[in-house]
């Protein structure tokens, strides 16, 4: 059998489907914006492949599932998901839009700047411990309004 | 739920270079077991979501590295009967990861002593002629950096804290680290993964890691490292002490009582 070509528009609806699933952790970041999905790969059959956060995430098993969930309901059943670690995933790609929605959130955004509060937007803070709630977060408190708050770890 | 019919069990890797994967592999997954018996236990909340993070990253690489090394050699039909089913004696571990939880002194040396070593271990991963096993070092190696930082910290603040933390942390340093010299014993399956490329030696590197761990810990309150006789050996050729059979007895009491269980 001669591979399909994966037409653009294609891709593209695939990729549309795909910023519809929500990070189950963070549901206010689609994976797309979080930047595990690393592409649509052509071929027979054409894969979409992802990255996990960190290799213990219990999330990448679930995002799995949605995505497949997600592709089946739209008749992208024969869409294979491949994992690929190399390169590894890193704070830097997840998208600008993404930190905004983070900090509504009330997640302070990785990056390089100074730990501030997603609340109250001070930056004076401390640091309660490097491992919070998931693997990717970081446990704070700000000592201007005394509410603790996540920060995104930069990895 | 699926429980398999008949008995099914795990096989010892034929070729070096599974060998040494699975020494890997179960390095991270008793040690990832070892921590997560602190889940609910350790002294504060923040300490506990720290120690089972860390139990989190090693079993994360544990499952990576059996699910590997099962697409290279068949030793079993999944990564779970390949982490859970085998005898005491087929696993290949070193003797400080399964290390009791005494007090958390012991438990943040045990981890300061390991993940510094597994660090460099790691290293010497990223150029193997093994793509995937360099992909995995290299998404772990983020990780370790990590429990390095935490590790040394608390090795810092306890050895240089109160005299009844720094009497506690000598105490575990007199108790760990005749088993540091295991970490880089060298043998015929690790010079194998040296002449395939699978990885470079990390083994020469045994002095400087010695200088670095003994320089930790002087500024650790002056902790000194203890003299040794002889540094006591035996998990990469599956001869380990009465702690590991604890562990597996907690650790495969669902797949030997119902073999091939898969949620």
């Amino acid at each position: 059998m001669v591979a399909p070509e994966l037409e653009p528009e294609t891709s593209n609806s695939i990729l549309t489907l795909l910023s519809e699933v929500m990070d189950p952790e963070i549901p206010v970041i689609n994976i797309v914006e979080l930047g595990i999905v690393r592409g649509i790969e052509d071929g027979s059959p054409p894969n979409v492949i992802i990255t996990p956060t960190y290799v213990g995430c219990p999330a990448t098993d679930m995002i799995h599932e949605m995505i497949r969930e997600k592709l089946d309901a739209h008749g992208y059943d024969h869409v294979e998901i491949k994992n690929q670690l190399s390169p590894a995933w890193t704070t830097e790609w997840i998208t600008k839009a993404a930190h905004e929605k983070l900090r509504k959130y009330g997640i302070d955004p990785p990056g390089a700047h100074t730990p501030s509060c997603p609340r109250c937007s001070s930056t004076n803070t401390r640091l309660i411990s490097e491992f919070g709630s998931t693997p990717c977060k970081s446990l704070h408190a700000c000592k201007d309004c005394l509410e603790p708050f996540d920060r995104f770890k930069c990895h | 739920m699926n429980i398999a019919e008949n008995y099914i069990g795990a096989t010892t890797p034929s070729s070096p270079k599974t060998a040494y994967m699975l020494r890997l592999a179960d390095n991270a997954l008793i040690l990832g077991q070892r921590l997560s018996e602190m889940c609910g236990h350790a002294p504060e909340m923040e300490l506990d979501l720290a120690l089972t993070n860390i139990s989190l990253d090693l079993i994360g690489q544990a499952k990576l590295l059996f699910e590997h090394i099962l697409t290279l050699e068949d030793l079993a039909p999944n990564a779970d009967v390949l982490a859970l089913t085998r005898p005491q004696d087929q696993y290949t571990n070193l003797l400080l990861v399964a290390q009791p939880n005494v007090d958390f002194a012991h438990i943040v040396l045990r981890q300061y002593l390991f993940s510094t070593m597994q660090k460099i271990q790691y290293e010497a991963l990223l150029g193997s002629s093994d793509k995937t096993l360099a992909a995995i070092a290299e998404k772990s190696l983020k990780e370790i950096a990590y429990h390095i930082r935490f590790a040394k910290s608390w090795v810092l603040r306890l050895g240089d804290g109160t005299p009844e933390s720094s009497e506690r942390m000598a105490d575990a340093l007199d108790c760990l680290w005749r088993f540091t010299g295991e970490m880089f014993e060298r043998d015929n399956i690790i010079e194998q993964a040296e002449v395939s490329g699978l990885s470079t030696d990390f083994t020469s590197s045994y002095e400087d890691w010695q200088m670095e761990v003994k320089d930790g810990l002087a500024e650790a309150g002056g902790l000194v490292a203890p003299e040794v006789g002889q540094m006591i050996m035996g998990g990469h050729k599956g001869q380990h002490d009465e702690h590991l059979g604890h562990i597996l007895s907690d650790m495969q009491f669902m797949q030997l009582r119902h073999p091939g269980l898969q949620w």
